[in-house]
This record gives structure tokens, sequence and C-alpha cells, in this order.
């Protein structure tokens, strides 16, 4: 392994924030911001990020960073971008860093406004599969059959009986510039995409995997483990689209089954116990597949 | 101390709490067997991995144990071992 | 050479706010405030006021756009009424909380369910809690000159809070009235370029929107509260000023309209009162002692003018058009809040009227200073509010 040079520059996104042990998405945000460098104005809504990152007087954004409220991220950033226009101030960019819960759902109609319009945003969706900040509570992100606190597995019920929401492919449908889907596993690939959206002009949106440790219920070590494995298996497809045509895809050496990934996770265990009805498992696997096939991951 | 209008306050604060005392365990690293590739200082959630000089060394004021760092290291040079109280 | 011209309401307040050279304009469209910014977005189109023109997908995003301009330092506006004023109310507290200034045209229509379109001040009246300071205007004459005001007072460092300018719908958006302008210049040295203290600046990266613990939460809310209160007397200072410029003299926080020797006074709030004057100057040459008091500024809420208007009088009745349900008017709750009790104060009685554009006219305003009269004599302890001109009949 070749020796890496000293760190040149004092990070963006210092340490003494609030995130748990092993929380994928402090990891993304560091390196987000290493891609973006300083010349970022950063808004984030309501949830896990908000909350780690400010608590009263302990800040670790050396950027300029406005939380508002939940639903408003997209509209805030376009207001952001409004006044730099105005202001002729346009060389500092706006970069919007929101969860699953603040992106898929509640600020869904305030993020399809901003793409509309044709904002100079690019919007981070951080997605973990659920509300974090609230203890792990459904969200349009959360994967088929798993387990949150609002949608339990049971006897009567099973989780997540729905698919996840297709954001990445409701975005492009937008007719934005750049989509793209990254892994905090995968970090240069992370720091490439983020990268490339930096030099577009529009509304960009990435969307990237960040294994929650606390709510997916693994040792907090794993956290890149299971993101490899979720890319692996077909379930976290990472592509990139350029103008509404794939123009990259993240090829699978070999295909995991997804048992691999779901057995990591105390949130799946009622998918993968022997005892369970086998449907499940082959429902989950049917996600992986479609996945496989759609994006051409294989070969 | 006053508080600030409207709440706001200064990037970079967070320096000022060290979440080092969150930690189970602390992982050491053997600078014998490590190969300096970076990626413990590139995996750490918390920024807690220095470069100093040929070294990589943890910032245990706010390591907080995690355990990526020994997972991720290629030269499995670093070792998780159970925090001292 | 006076610029005077006869223009819609409407017009009148975007000429205002473009007067004020805002750099991000949020449009979202409701009846009865649409005019308003489709005035402003034929300005944009034709080169004549060089905004951010941001057509939102709703008023939430309105509120949040114009917060995100704010924040990141340059002047904003939006306008709303009834149901997208309340969609705002989680933005406006955030605003307020945060201390981002902008002016925001709160035109007044009556709130669902049922749906109606006509004025009353609901609305508005719903968002009295949230830290943003609300003037109500009687004319667009008053609306013009208390826009160009907002901007100022929004801006000030010592106030540093959103202005929400509360106008009546359709009686003052849509008609037609004799508007005064200011030259551009005048306007320009009124209300200088808006540079705020803390904004969003890559030189100088700092945090918005931080969670404050129990320790230091009631502090910040006070914050707002002083804010609000201390800056009455910059808000005087303020419509001194518009006085100065204008000619135009509206009382300050308060218009007290025949007052001195009052012994009914009458409270008001928007154009309701123009109906309510001119029953006062009637009721004044038939001898009865009646007066009204305006209130313009309504948060922060005008204790002193209000304590200083009353002296003297019996009774004092509120016409509300709003209604906190299961108790009273708010601006009766607010009036009895400083004055029941008070030794050798007035009686104060609350009434209902108005709501989803119902008439208030002189015989009205006849029957309320009657019964105030009435209720006075009986010696009884003041009643309930009294819902106006109601038909219970129909009422299951």
């Amino acid at each position: 392994m070749p020796k890496k040079p000293a760190r040149k520059t004092e990070s963006l996104f210092v340490s003494g924030h609030r995130a748990c042990h092993g929380c994928g998405l402090a990891l993304a945000v560091r390196h987000i911001l290493e891609a973006t460098g300083s010349n970022v104005i950063v808004v984030s809504p309501t949830g896990c990020l908000e909350t780690f990152t400010s608590p009263y007087g302990y800040s670790p954004w050396r950027v300029p960073w406005i939380h508002h409220v939940f639903e408003n991220a997209p509209a805030i950033a376009s207001g952001v971008a409004a006044a730099l226009k105005a202001q002729s101030r346009e060389s500092t960019r706006v970069v919007a860093i929101g969860g699953d819960g603040a992106t898929f759902d509640i600020g869904f109609g305030s993020l399809s406004g901003m793409l509309e319009r044709g904002d100079d945003v690019l919007y981070i969706c951080a997605d973990n599969g659920a509300y974090m900040n609230t203890g792990g509570q459904r969200s349009g992100a959360t994967p088929l059959g798993a387990a949150t606190t609002t949608h339990p597995a049971g006897k009567a019920s099973w989780g997540k009986t729905e698919r996840k929401k297709d954001l990445p492919e409701i975005v492009a449908a937008h007719g934005v510039p750049y989509v793209a889907t990254a892994s905090v596993a995968y970090l240069g690939d992370l720091k490439q995409k983020v990268r490339k959206a930096m030099t577009l002009h529009g509304p960009r949106y990435i969307q990237i995997d960040t294994p929650c440790p606390s709510v997916w219920n693994f040792p907090s070590h794993l956290t890149l483990e299971v993101g490899r494995l979720g890319v692996n298996c077909g379930l976290v497809p990472l592509f990139e689209m350029l103008n509404g045509k794939i123009t990259k895809v993240k090829k699978l050496r070999s295909k995991v089954p997804v048992i691999e990934y779901l057995k990591q996770q105390k949130r799946f265990q009622h998918v993968v116990a022997t005892d369970a009805p086998k449907e499940r498992l082959m429902a989950v696997q049917e996600q992986a597949d479609r996945n496989i096939e759609k994006y051409k991951l294989m070969g | 101390m006053k508080i600030t209008p409207g709440a706001v306050v200064k990037g970079g604060t967070s320096l000022n709490y060290k979440t080092g005392n969150w930690r189970d365990q602390r992982p050491e690293i053997d600078a014998e067997s490590c190969k300096q590739c970076g990626i413990c200082q590139e995996v750490c959630p918390d920024d807690a991995v220095r470069q100093v000089a040929d070294r990589y060394e943890i910032d245990y004021d706010f390591c907080k144990g995690c355990g990526i760092c020994a997972h991720e290291c290629t030269a499995e040079a670093i070792r998780m071992k159970n925090e001292e109280k | 050479m006076a610029d005077v011209r006869v223009v819609e309401g409407s017009e009148a307040v975007a000429l205002a706010v473009k007067a004020c050279r805002p750099h991000v304009i949020a449009a979202y469209p409701i009846s009865p405030q649409t005019h308003i910014v489709e005035a402003l977005a034929r300005m944009v189109a034709d080169g004549d006021l060089k905004a951010e023109y941001v057509r939102v997908e709703s008023e939430f995003s309105a509120a949040s756009v114009v917060s995100g301009a704010s924040a990141a330092g340059s002047r904003s506006y939006t306008a709303s009424a009834s149901q997208g004023l309340l969609l705002m109310t989680e933005v406006l507290y955030a605003s307020a909380g945060m201390r981002l200034p902008f002016v925001i045209t709160g035109v007044n229509r009556s709130i669902s369910a049922p749906i109606n379109i006509q004025v009353d001040h609901q609305d508005t009246i719903s968002l009295r809690d949230t830290g943003v300071i609300q003037l109500y205007v009687e004319s667009a004459q008053e609306a013009y000159d208390m826009h160009l005001a907002a901007f100022k007072i929004a801006e000030a460092p010592s106030i540093m809070l959103p202005v929400m300018v509360c106008m009546d719908g359709w009686v003052l958006t849509h008609s037609y009235e004799r508007v005064e302008f200011l030259d551009q210049k005048a306007v320009d040295r009124f209300l200088p370029l808006f540079r705020p203290e803390n904004y969003l600046d890559t030189a100088n990266p700092k945090t918005w929107g931080s969670y404050a613990e129990g320790d230091v939460l009631m502090e910040f809310k006070y914050a707002i509260h002083k804010a609000m209160s201390e800056g009455k007397s910059c808000i005087r200072k303020i419509m001194a000023e518009m006085t100065s410029l204008t000619g135009r003299d509206y009382g300050g926080l308060v218009e007290a309209y025949r007052t001195g020797d009052a012994e009914v006074i009458l409270v008001a709030m928007g154009s309701m009162a123009g109906t309510v004057k001119d029953a006062v100057d009637v009721l004044r040459q038939e001898g009865k002692k009646v007066g009204l008091l305006r209130i313009r500024c309504y948060r922060p809420f005008p204790y002193e003018e209000l304590l200083a208007a009353v002296r003297g009088a019996k009774v004092v009745a509120v016409l509300d058009a709003n209604v906190s349900m299961g108790s009273e008017g708010a601006v009766g709750l607010d009036v009895k809040s400083r004055l029941n009790g008070r030794p050798g104060g007035p009686m104060v009685i609350d009434f209902i009227a108005g709501l989803g554009g119902r008439e208030v006219n002189s015989t009205t305003v006849r029957a309320v200073v009657d019964r105030a009269e009435r209720l006075f004599s009986s010696g009884a302890p003041p009643p309930e509010a009294e819902w106006l001109d109601l038909n219970p009949a129909i009422v299951p």
C-alpha cells in the first residue's frame, strides 16, 4: 500500500460532534466537504446530522451552515442560491445535506419544487433508511422487509412490505443535469461524484447509503463492511446519470446473496431467521435481482 | 456569557467538546506493522486520526472507540483494547 | 412634483416593495393576495425590478425561500393570505427565533373550514404568537407607507425580526384608491442597504439553527420578546420618520380617533376602522361621546398607548374580526389583559364581528355603542363576547 501524503488542510467537519459510534453519515459528511471545498454554504433539514452537529455552542461545521426546519431544506437552499445570485456571489455554491426522512417524505414537495425550478443546488441525501434521529421509524426510504419501530416484525405483519421509494429515478424525471447514488463504503467514488456534481450547475442530486450501526443494529466497527455488502448484493446500486442517461455503473465482481447483507443487521432478523417464512427473503432477493438487471450490475 | 442573537454560533466550536470519554474500548496502532496507507484516517467518522510526521496517531480526546479503523486497517496494525476507566 | 395616482391597492404594495429594492421575492398564488405578486412579476419581466423572483411550489416554501435569502444577507419579500399564511406558521416561528428579517404582506382572508375567501382577521391573528411583528393598515396609502417602514423595522439591528403588514383582502387589495408615492431617492435615503452583522459567509463560517437545552431556551425566547417590547420605541421612531417624509401622520402604534373625552371607546383594526370612524362622526353629531382606538401595531401590543387613550372612558368595546374558539376575540383578550381589574378602569366588552366578510356598517356600530352603554349602566359584570349580526336560528 503506498504511503498517503499528509492531509494538507484542516478538516471542514471537525471532531467533537455527537454522532453515534461508527456513524456512516458523519463519515460521509467529512468527505463530502473535502470534495466540495470550503466555498460552500450548507443547508440541512432536521435529522440526525442536524442534531449531532448543532448543540448550542458546539458546531463542527467549518463552513457556513443553516438548519431551519424539517421539510424545507430544499427551499432554504433555493433562497440562499437566489440571494447569492442577487449579490453576485455565485462562486459560493449551495449544498444541501439531509436525511431520508426529510428528503423522501416530508420535504419531498419542497425538493420537487427546487428541482423543477432548476435552482443551483446540490442536494445530497444521506440515506440510512428510516427516521433515525427519533429512534428508527419507517420512512419512504426504508428498504423492503426492514423492521422499524412503526413497522415492526410481529405476529400479524413482518416489517416494511412496500418497496423503497425510487427517489433517484423520481429526481431524474425532473430533467436535472446530474443524479448519482453512492455509498460511504466507497469513499473515493463518493468524492469523485461530489466533485463531478460541483462542476455542473442547476439542481443536482446524490443519494448516499450511510449505514447506521445504532438502529440497523450491528457492531459499530462494521459500518463500511455492511455498506460494502449492501452494494455487492445489488440492493444499493451505485450509478451516475448525466442529463437522465446512465453514464457510469459500479459493476459487481460477484453477486453476493442478499442474506449475507441482511444477516449482519438485527433489523432483518425476522427475514433471515431459520424459521422465517421463505417468501420474505425471496422478496428481498427479488429486489436485488431487479436492480442487477435494471442497472446491468453484472458483466 | 450572554447568549448570541438567534443562537448563531461560530463554526468549529465542537472541538471544545471532547468525545473521548464515550469510549469503552480504545484503538492502539502498532507503529511497527503500520504501512502508513492512511486508511484509518480516511475512515474515522470522528476525524480522530492524525498523521504526525511518519506515523498515524489516534486523537484520544475525540476517539469514540467505534473500531472502524481497526477493522479496515490493511496491515492489521490496530488493536481494540478495553478502555481503563 | 408629487407622484399621485389612482391605483389598485395591490399595485400600491408592489410599488412599495419595488422601491425597497428587494434581492429575492418568493411568489405563490392565493386569493386575494395574488395581484401583489403578479404586479411584481410584471415589473421583473419588464426589467424594472432587478430581483430574483422565485416561483415556489407552496407557501411553506415561499416563507422558506425568503428566510434562506435573509440568512444569506439579502433583503427579501413574500405575500400570502388565509390558508397560505397558516401553512407558513412553522417557518415564521423558526425565522423569528433565528432573527431573520424579511417583510411579508398578510392579506387578510377567512380560514377554512368552511372555505370562504372574504375578509376577516383570523389568519394573521393566528400568527400573533410567532415573534413576527404585525402592523394593520386601513387604506392603500397606509399599506404603501407601512411597507416602506416595515423593511426598516425588520432590519433595525435591535429588532431583526420578520414584519407582517396586514391588509384586508379585496377591500384594500382589489379596490382603487388615490395613492401618493415617494420618489426613489427619498426611499433610498430612508432605507439604506441591508447589511446584517451575521449572515452566511464563507469568510466567517457560522452555524444557524442550533438546538438549545432547557438552561438557555427561555432566555432565547425572552430575547425575542424583549426585542419586540423594547422595539416599540424603534417602531415609533420609524413611523415618525415616515411622517416627516410624507406628511401623513397615522398616530404611531395606534390611531386615537376622537378618544380625548370619549366615554365609549371602540377598538378595531384594518379597513373596518374606516367604517367605525364614519359612525363615530355621526354619533358625535348626536351628542354621544364616542371614539375609536385603531390598533396599527398589534404585535408588539401597544399597552402604553392603550392605557393613555382609554383614560376617562367608561366602556371599551372591542370589535374582533377573529375568534379564539372556545374563548373570545384575540384583541379583546389583549385589551382585557391590561385593563381588567385596573382600579377606575373602563369595562371591556368584546364583540366578534365581520367573520367571512360579514358587513360591519354604521348600523352595526351604533348597535355596539348602544349595547356598550346599556351594559355599563346595568352594573352587571361584563358578559361573554357577543357575536354581532348573528342568525342563531339557523344554527343547529
